[in-house]
């Protein structure tokens, strides 16, 4: 039982774990049929106490890609928490059931809690706005394969920096390479939270801040634009008026950097216009995809299959 | 006015005037089966005035508790009539509730029976986050 991992925080992860799962993904992709029934009888649960498709969907491919089966819910409302069922039970009552658990809870340090009960691994799917590893495990894939490298990077990070979770597992996780600078661009309310600032600060990273997408795309490496979320608001008011700080046009990347991406998390409202898609810097779509086979890599990882 | 020594026990000298009743409190004082006497705004040529706190009986406080809550406070401990140790309290590492983390989007605020615990973030400003969500803890005011 001491040496069951769990993935909370991406920084639960050394760089060269990291590093191992991007291998093993790259060599999903290049032999699929290799991993097809790798994980026949395991099951995994997926807890998902608050909405999500993309998370929810990722994690379910993947596990049938591998030859598992998946159980769980989508929402709070068709879980015994809406019977005022504890964190702590349902994941015991889940570890019964799986082998592995993946976690989506609305409240921050939820999934650190249920880590602490569980019987079988935990991955953090995204605990309110405070960590989503393995979204960033999904942007590290593509960062790897679409820049050939995960060092000497300049990342822009646009939009909500208070509340998004992406952003701060992404800082967590690409502060640890050598020479990255980051460009954080966001509303002065929507700003990156103090905690985080500190961390970059003591970590010695070069970051700065700005109000303008403009000034800062043609320094960028790598684009990462987030969504300003709804559900994150206490106040309707605040949420309309911060929505669409910034958007991304096709015109704004005339002055960008020929391999210069654009990372996106996904679901975009209409921070990235529709006419990106359609340019070869556009990888939120692909991102998507990797999203799939880190989850793979992942699931083998924390099972400790091969 | 006399209040007798302690014999085997503690003194928690340097408390901030004041808040004698706050310390007694905050250790459960009131349990203990022992004499325990508060001395209220007592002559301090370091401080002005202070209080002090008195136990005549072996106890286990928590020495975390009081070092989060003042520092300059000074714990004697006394074994037979005599000084046996002076001990300087810090900051503790660790907070173990002890405080509760306010943050609304925390697991604590809904999940019941979770033990608030604190991490010290930075020693020289008093910041403790919680461990659950990050969130730094704000004293009422």
């Amino acid at each position: 039982m001491n040496d069951l991992r769990h993935l909370i925080n991406i920084t639960d992860l050394s760089v060269d774990e990291i590093d191992h799962m991007i291998s093993v993904a790259d060599d999903i992709i290049d032999h699929r049929e290799t991993y097809q029934d790798i994980c026949a009888h395991k099951k995994l649960a997926t807890l998902f106490f608050e909405p999500s498709t993309r998370t929810r969907l990722s994690f379910t491919a993947a596990m049938m890609e591998l030859g598992g089966n998946v159980l769980g819910f989508d929402q709070a409302s068709s879980s015994s928490t809406s019977k005022g069922e504890s964190v702590s039970d349902t994941i015991i009552m889940a570890s019964c059931y799986a082998d592995i658990i993946a976690m989506r809870h609305p409240k921050e340090g939820a999934p650190f809690v249920a880590a602490g009960r569980a019987m079988v691994p935990v991955i953090n799917a995204g605990d309110g706005g405070h960590f989503h590893p393995t979204q960033t495990l999904t942007d590290l894939m593509t960062i790897h394969r679409k820049k050939g490298r995960m060092n000497d990077l300049t990342i822009g990070l646009c939009g909500d920096l208070k509340f998004g979770r992406t952003v701060h597992s992404l800082i967590e996780a690409m502060m640890r390479y050598d020479n990255i600078r980051f460009i954080m661009i966001s509303p002065e309310e929507l700003d990156l939270p103090g905690y985080m600032k500190e961390k970059l600060d003591a970590a010695g990273v070069d970051w700065k801040e700005t109000g303008s997408l403009e000034d800062a795309i043609p320094q960028l490496d790598v684009l990462y634009m987030t969504r300003v979320q709804r559900e994150r608001f206490f106040n309707e008011e605040d949420y309309i008026r911060l929505k669409d700080s910034f958007i991304l046009r096709r015109r704004m990347l005339d002055t960008a950097k020929d391999d210069m991406i654009v990372m996106h998390p996904l679901p975009r409202v209409n921070e990235i216009s529709t006419d990106v898609d359609d340019d070869p810097r556009a990888a939120y779509f692909y991102q998507a995809l990797m999203g799939k086979y880190i989850r793979m890599a992942l699931i083998l990882f924390l099972l400790g299959i091969k | 006015m006399n209040i007798d020594g302690v014999t085997t026990g503690l003194v928690l000298d340097h408390i901030q005037a004041g808040k004698g009743w706050e310390i007694y409190n905050l250790l459960g004082l009131e349990k203990l089966d022992c004499t325990v006497a508060i001395i209220q705004r007592a002559s301090s040529t370091k401080y002005g005035k202070k209080d002090i706190i008195k136990i005549d009986g072996s106890v286990d406080i928590d020495l975390d508790v009081l070092g989060y809550f003042d520092t300059k406070i000074t714990v004697n401990m006394i074994k037979d009539n005599k000084l046996e140790k002076k001990v300087k309290l810090k900051l503790p590492e660790k907070l173990t509730g002890v405080i509760e983390c306010r943050n609304p989007r925390c697991i604590t605020s809904v999940e019941q029976d979770i033990v608030h615990q604190f991490w010290l973030a930075d020693r020289e400003n008093k910041k403790y986050r919680c461990i659950y969500c990050d969130s730094v803890y704000k004293e009422k005011k």
